[in-house]
């Protein structure tokens, strides 16, 4: 019975939104925050009216064709079967009409592709399933994950506002600012997307695209990756927060200072279980999506972590996996995306969680432990 | 007239064999024609269940009844097996049965090749399907399938889906070999180039675009599967290769594809409008020239799949202006079949209403195709559900209603009964309806900015993917009903005549309803 309501619910809302243009944004492209994503909407409907009209007096003819030409008694058929000079007419008529369609698309085009520097740059990576983002300018990096919990995707809690739409850490940026943004991807091919900004552009490994905006006003604005790029590809979205130049002044700062911080803890002692805690939300936002929330996996792509005998019993091995990725499959290295006391933390918590603690031989990692790693690489 | 008379009666020696070797060793173009059509449909609704999975999983927000990855896979293969396993095979269906009948040739010109090609398609479908019961599952990279994800990335199945596109591949050149060297050199004395039927014309150019493409497409999974197994970095950027290129390679294959799967249509719907408005086609030679420009055109637009990959603007704009430049002979086949009907005498059969309802929906499709051609809007819709709209609007209601169009049309010559006309109304009409409540929404969710191959979506898209997913339902359904239709009219029915239909001109109208076995065994002239 609530699936029927739901149902007439939805198709009620559908049938009225139309006449009344009472959602406009349901049913249209977005007109945006920035001089370039208007101008881009204008076009669209520009473009969407000549189609409109076009379309409006094809199937015009047709339903005239239709009532006028319905076969009768004892009518007679013409026999006319082509006439040059209307045929003439008609396709140069098109040619007239395309040029007209071309012509504001040619130097609308000319303004989006603008690869100038920017007052500020920021290089963008698609990872699997996560974008990460360079502040080049203020040496500032972090990546930005889907913080919709699964409780929301499985239908258990009820779903926020904005479902899936969410991160945990929003890439911010100033306003009336140039901005420009490099793209590229870790693994697959990614597409970064804000429809605010009009910014559609693949993220492509191993090449660097560019694309910029300048936002006129404060807000948030969401977007999602637009390119297949595996199972989780629905679930990686895109959320950039303008702010005034000074608030990103202060952002900035505490980002800074708060990289210090990180740094410190290294050296603080940890309990276990200080760890384990860290650990299991570590392991919740980056892990989960390909070793599952039970540690079982999905042999044989994604292999699991309980009673797995390298978590067991080879702490070492699994430091170094987590640092390095493993080659030719989806584990990436997690040395520049985690700090030293979440990676510590989430290989205590793998070693500890599912009854590894038990079978194994259930020592923990310490972030020190990392540091040392990353400096004897040096 | 006469040489009907001949064909009957001196033929009675040579019919079908029995049991299932008529099947399995047919040299028959009937036959093979009928294989064609059979596995097309099975195809169809293997790959229409798949889109049904798809719609139920899309039925409401939040997981619904299948994984992220088999959703993936869903999506992948129902992409596959539509294009590869039910469009075109259905064509190629109809080329056997109809291309000889038209042009007065007794079969086709190579027919042991023509078992052939037919008989290592379930195999290539086989072999497909057979991924998704292996370890890691079938294809999950979508029908485009864009490295590195479908190399570096994919599951181990992915070798198997390369042989199968590879068996594909041979199916359609073999078949379109067959049907060039029929039609170039088995045409009744008297039908020269200009007089040889539209369904034929549009064949011919396709063949070429098959044989000119289906090596590229070759091309780029034999690449994969180097870089697979043996080594190479055609795809991967670390080793000096470029993922684009592979992009590249593909839509050099897959544009001309897409109008692989729509010019045939053209000629069966320019057939069954002339025949039903009892009226001559308007334009055929500005026809024939418009089938060959789209053709030509369809090899230099290829990137306009791929706006957003970062290419010089050099390139955006010259691949917007020869997109924009197809809309020229669409556009003109569009005003021939409207003035094919203009002071005509319409009848309203079944086949009719299919295309009638073809030539509407494809102008909208059409049409959203040429607001993709503009390469800076282009950068919102793509990749979106707008995209999603636009190519079903083209590929359903635009090939697939031509082909059933086609069936309608041609299947008193096939069976020799008349199929239930209140039936086939029927199922026009609840095609019409839910074709357009499943893809009409499609647009607006995709400029509101829902991206495609998603399987969970923002709350706002709610609505419309429920609307969506209903149409999608009733769509599915009502192809039982055809199903029911065709089995019906194979075994009972009116008696149909050898014209069927009041305005049928053409030469596979002069045989007898059933078509015999074996026709034009002396070549009828054509004055």
């Amino acid at each position: 019975m609530v699936l029927i309501k739901r149902i007439f619910a939805a198709l009620i809302t559908c049938c009225a939104s139309l006449p009344l243009f009472a959602g406009w944004g349901d049913v249209n492209m977005t007109p945006g925050v920035n001089a370039l994503s208007r101008e881009i909407f204008d076009l669209h409907m520009t473009i969407f009216w000549i189609c409109v009209v076009i379309g409006a007096l094809v199937l015009g003819f047709m339903v005239y064709l239709i009532v006028a030409f319905r076969k009768k008694e004892g009518d007679k058929p013409a026999q006319f079967d082509d006439h040059p000079v209307l045929e003439m007419t008609w396709t140069v008529l098109f040619a007239v009409i395309l040029a007209v369609m071309a012509i504001p698309a040619t130097f609308t085009m000319i303004r989006a592709y603008d690869d100038a520097e920017g007052d500020i740059n920021i290089l963008i990576t698609g990872h699997q399933w996560k974008w990460q983002y360079e502040y080049l300018e203020d040496e500032v990096s972090f990546f930005s994950n889907l913080s919709t919990d699964l409780d929301q995707r499985n239908n258990i809690a009820p779903k926020s506002d904005n479902y899936l739409l969410e991160v945990d850490e929003p890439l911010v940026i100033p306003t009336n600012k140039r901005i420009r943004f490099l793209i590229t991807a870790n693994d697959v091919i990614h597409s970064w997307w804000v429809p605010d900004f009009a910014v559609k552009q693949d993220a492509i490994p191993g090449f660097i695209n560019t694309a910029w905006t300048q936002v006129d006003e404060e807000g948030i604005f969401r977007g999602q990756c637009t390119e297949l790029c595996g199972q989780y590809h629905g679930y990686m979205p895109v959320v950039v927060k303008a702010v005034s130049p000074e608030d990103y002044e202060l952002w900035v700062n505490e980002k800074k200072e708060a990289k210090i911080q990180q740094a410190l803890l290294t050296e603080k002692l940890w309990s276990t279980e200080e760890l384990y805690e860290i650990g299991e939300g570590v392991y919740q936002t980056n892990c989960v999506a390909c070793h599952q929330v039970n540690g079982e996996g999905l042999p044989p792509v994604f292999p699991a972590l309980a009673g797995s005998d390298l978590v067991l019993n080879d702490k070492a091995k699994q430091i170094e996996i987590l640092m390095e990725g493993v080659q030719g499959a989806a584990m990436q290295s997690y040395a520049e995306q985690l700090s030293e006391v979440d990676i510590a933390a989430v290989i205590t918590y793998t070693r500890k969680a599912w009854g590894n603690d038990a079978s194994g031989d259930g020592e923990i990692v310490i972030p020190k432990e990392i540091l040392d790693y990353k400096n004897n690489k040096l | 007239m006469s040489a009907v008379i001949d064909s009957h009666s001196d033929d009675h020696h040579h019919g079908p064999a029995k049991g299932i070797t008529r099947w399995l060793y047919t040299t028959n173009h009937k036959d093979i024609g009928t294989l064609y059509l059979w596995f097309s449909f099975l195809m169809l609704f293997l790959g229409g269940a798949m889109a049904m999975v798809i719609r139920a999983e899309l039925f409401e927000p939040g997981s619904q009844i299948v994984s992220p990855e088999f959703y993936n896979q869903m999506l992948t293969n129902h992409g596959l097996i539509m294009v590869f396993g039910a469009v075109m095979p259905a064509f190629v269906g109809l080329a056997n049965w109809i291309i000889p009948m038209q042009i007065g040739a007794p079969d086709m010109a190579l027919p042991r090749m023509n078992n052939l090609s037919f008989w290592i398609l379930p195999v290539a479908f086989g072999i497909l399907i057979s991924t998704f019961f292996m370890e890691g599952g079938g294809p999950n990279f979508g029908w485009t399938f864009y490295a590195p994800l479908s190399t570096t990335y994919a599951p181990p199945t992915v070798t198997f889906f390369i042989f199968a596109v590879h068996i594909m591949g041979a199916s359609s050149i073999m078949g379109s070999i067959n049907i060039i060297t029929t039609i170039l050199n088995m045409r009744a004395p008297g039908m020269t180039f200009m007089k040889m039927p539209l369904f034929t014309w549009t064949w011919l150019i396709t063949a070429y675009l098959l044989i000119a493409v289906m090596p590229v497409l070759a091309g780029a999974v034999t690449m994969m599967l180097m870089d697979i197994h043996f080594g190479t970095s055609f795809f991967n950027a670390a080793g000096g290769g470029d993922p684009v290129l592979f992009q590249h390679i593909f839509w050099f294959f897959g544009h001309p594809e897409v109008y692989i799967m729509i010019l045939p249509a053209f000629g069966i719907v320019s057939h069954i409008i002339e025949t039903f408005s009892r009226k001559p086609i308007f334009g055929y030679t500005s026809m024939v020239y418009a089938i060959a420009s789209i053709a030509i055109l369809s090899f230099i637009v290829w990137a306009h799949h791929m706006f957003t990959v970062g290419m010089p603007i050099a390139g955006e704009l010259f691949f917007m202006y020869t997109t924009m430049l197809i809309a020229i002979p669409t556009g003109v086949k569009v005003f021939n079949w409207l003035s094919t009907m203009f002071k005509g005498s319409i009848s309203f059969e079944t086949p009719m209403l299919f295309s009638i309802a073809f030539v509407a929906l494809f102008t909208i499709g059409g049409l959203s195709g040429l607001m993709l051609a503009i390469a800076p809007a282009d950068f919102q819709y793509h990749d979106t559900y707008f995209v999603v709209a636009h190519f079903h609007y083209v590929l359903v209601p635009g090939a697939i209603f031509g082909i059933i169009a086609g069936v309608y049309y041609w299947l008193p010559k096939w069976t020799g009964n008349m199929y239930d006309e209140v039936l086939g109304k029927t199922h026009f009409w609840m095609s019409f309806i839910s074709v357009n409540i499943t893809f009409f929404p499609m647009h607006f969710v995709g400029l509101a900015g829902m991206p495609r191959r998603i399987p969970d979506y923002a709350l706002q898209f709610a609505d419309f993917n429920m609307v969506i997913s209903i149409g999608a339902f009733i769509f599915g359904l009502t192809q039982l009903l055809f199903l029911f239709i065709i089995l019906k009219s194979i075994f009972a029915g009116k008696q149909a005549t050898s014209e069927v239909w009041e305005g049928a001109k053409g030469l596979e109208w002069t045989v007898a309803s059933p078509a015999p076995y074996h026709t034009f065994e002396t070549p009828p002239e054509v004055k």
